[in-house]
């Protein structure tokens, strides 16, 4: 525990914390519309953006909040248009983002290790600049899904029934869209690019095993993800494992113990309660 | 009672260049209830879809409550039930979360609910019978339950006019009896009812006038039709398919 009397390890401790806390509540959104895997997109993307950040001694990690709400808002603009080659224009936008951002870096003075603290992350070099723009993008992101959440539902669960209501459905899309680059951007510190996408994701698959209604399973998602990323950070402190690993394989280990408690509950459950067979519906139609 | 409240005039609508509806038109005054006919195909689903601006029409014009749709604004005076509720992706939610968003449009995106959005979201729970599972995830209630659902989310936002996309396709007995009731409370009320249907049921004696849809223009606008042929006999039970079968695969779209 004396480990984290080093100011550089409560600056790592408190943005696990609010990444932890600010990128379920945004993941439940994408989860609840099949876009587990968009975070991951707009990291590649970001990429881009911090090794242009690199090349032109510029904040990597502005220029990166940049690139990724453009390929955010160019992937939500595809998305949108729902059309056939989609996926393949987003395959585009992700291996076109990773190439770039490993060119630009190349290109620059930057080392490999520069390289490496974006990809996997680099918890403990945060600077106090870096914890308050964490900080205060983290609660920007909490505060919005919040508060915004019957609206954020209704369009994440029935676009169309959204629209029909008179809904902004697009400008509610597009704050999805730039909501995703600005977590992106500021889990990178945290898990790097390539784990993004597990903070986002994991803890909301964790907790819709248990729990029956959306808003039971963002507060279940929050309290996940805050409990992997101090876990993660502290088992990365006193085993001396890479952060942003520790702090995914914490949240994996958590949905592995759900799932198999959940199994054997479910299991216990129907022992111990004979059920009746329950009476099946009339046949709406006779085969003869 | 005769104030228009969907007015289409000559609408056409086409997806991809092949035309679904050609030359439609149609008026639908308060306190009616129309029921749109016709067989899969036909393009009866496309009518109300273009009705409600999720599908562009390409020629012609569309007016709710006296108000092109290009500029209507006023959605909370139209509650719509789509034909099935999205599968998701599978984050659960409870039959009140999924009924309170029919709240929406009377509040707006960023006021908080209140004591009135909860009344009415309970009003419109116990229209459907559906008080007791307001708890309970949608993704564990039978078809005619979600059916339900979809439509107690539309009443909850107290509409003056339903747009039901095949309310009864696929609903059990119970549900369809269910639907009909909560139906006929809110014409008793003074609401306007569009709805497509491939098969009237129990809902017959609730329509005021029926419209069948052939081949993307009206066929018939009047009295609700008799069923055809064996159709008509009391003891038919309907058994052919509604549909082509789609090839299940990967390929498939």
């Amino acid at each position: 525990m004396e480990l984290f009397q080093y100011p550089y390890m409560q600056r790592a401790l408190i943005g696990a914390l609010v990444i932890g806390l600010a990128a379920p509540a945004l993941g439940i959104y994408l989860v609840q519309r099949r876009l587990a895997l968009i975070g991951d997109g707009v990291g590649h993307v970001a990429l881009t953006g911090v090794g242009a950040g690199l090349l032109l001694n510029r904040s990597p990690v502005l220029v990166a909040v940049i690139a990724a709400t453009i390929g955010a808002v160019a992937i939500e603009i595809v998305r949108s248009r729902g059309r056939t080659s989609g996926d393949l224009a987003l395959a585009l936008l992700f291996y076109g983002g990773i190439a770039g951002g490993v060119l630009l870096v190349g290109l620059s003075d930057a080392t490999s290790a520069n390289l490496n603290a974006y990809l996997f992350g680099s918890l403990t070099t945060i600077s106090p600049a870096d914890l308050t723009t964490i900080a205060v993008l983290g609660a920007a992101i909490l505060v919005t899904m919040i508060a915004l959440r019957p609206a954020l539902f209704a369009v994440s669960h029935d676009e169309e029934y959204a629209r029909v209501s008179g809904l902004p459905v697009r400008t509610l899309n597009l704050l999805i869209a730039v909501a995703t680059a600005v977590t992106v951007t500021i889990a990178m510190r945290a898990v790097g690019v390539l784990l993004i996408s597990a903070l986002m994701v994991v803890p909301v698959a964790t907790a819709q095993q248990v729990t029956r209604g959306f808003r039971s399973t963002m507060a279940a998602a929050m309290a996940l993800g805050f409990f992997a990323a101090g876990s993660g950070v502290w088992v990365a402190a006193t085993a001396d494992t890479a952060p942003g690993a520790s702090v995914v394989l914490v949240a994996i280990a958590s949905f592995l113990v759900v799932a198999v408690a959940g199994g054997v509950w479910r299991v216990v459950r129907r022992r111990a309660t004979p059920t009746v067979a329950p009476t099946p519906e009339p046949h709406e139609v006779v085969l003869s | 009672m005769t104030t228009p409240v969907i007015t289409v005039e000559h609408g056409v609508v086409g997806y991809d260049g092949r035309p679904v509806l050609r030359d439609i038109s149609l008026t639908v005054t308060a306190g009616e209830v129309v029921a749109i006919l016709g067989a899969n195909g036909s393009g009866k689903s496309t009518l109300i879809r273009a009705v409600l601006g999720l599908v562009p029409i390409s020629a012609g014009t569309v007016t709710l409550f006296d108000r092109p749709l290009r500029r209507f604004r006023q959605w909370a005076r139209i509650g719509y039930v789509p034909q099935r509720l999205g599968a998701g992706g599978g984050v659960p939610a409870t039959v009140r979360e999924v009924v309170a968003s029919g709240r929406l449009a009377r509040r707006g995106v960023l006021r908080p609910p209140g004591r009135a959005d909860r009344a009415a979201v309970d009003a419109a729970l116990g229209a459907v019978g559906l008080a007791d599972r307001a708890g309970d995830p949608v993704s564990t209630l039978s078809g005619g339950q979600q059916q339900r659902t979809l439509i107690a989310r539309a009443l909850a936002g107290q509409p003056e006019l339903l747009v039901l996309d095949e309310p009864t396709a696929g609903v059990d007995a119970a549900s369809q009896e269910a639907f009909a009731g909560a139906l006929r409370d809110f014409v008793a009320d003074g609401g306007t009812v569009l709805l497509v249907a491939h098969e009237l049921g129990p809902l017959r004696p609730v329509i005021s006038r029926a419209v069948v849809v052939h081949e993307g223009r009206i066929a018939h606008d009047g009295a609700v039709p008799d069923p055809a042929g064996h159709h008509a006999e009391p003891d038919h039970d309907h058994v052919h398919p509604h549909c082509y079968d789609e090839p299940a695969g990967l390929w498939s779209n």
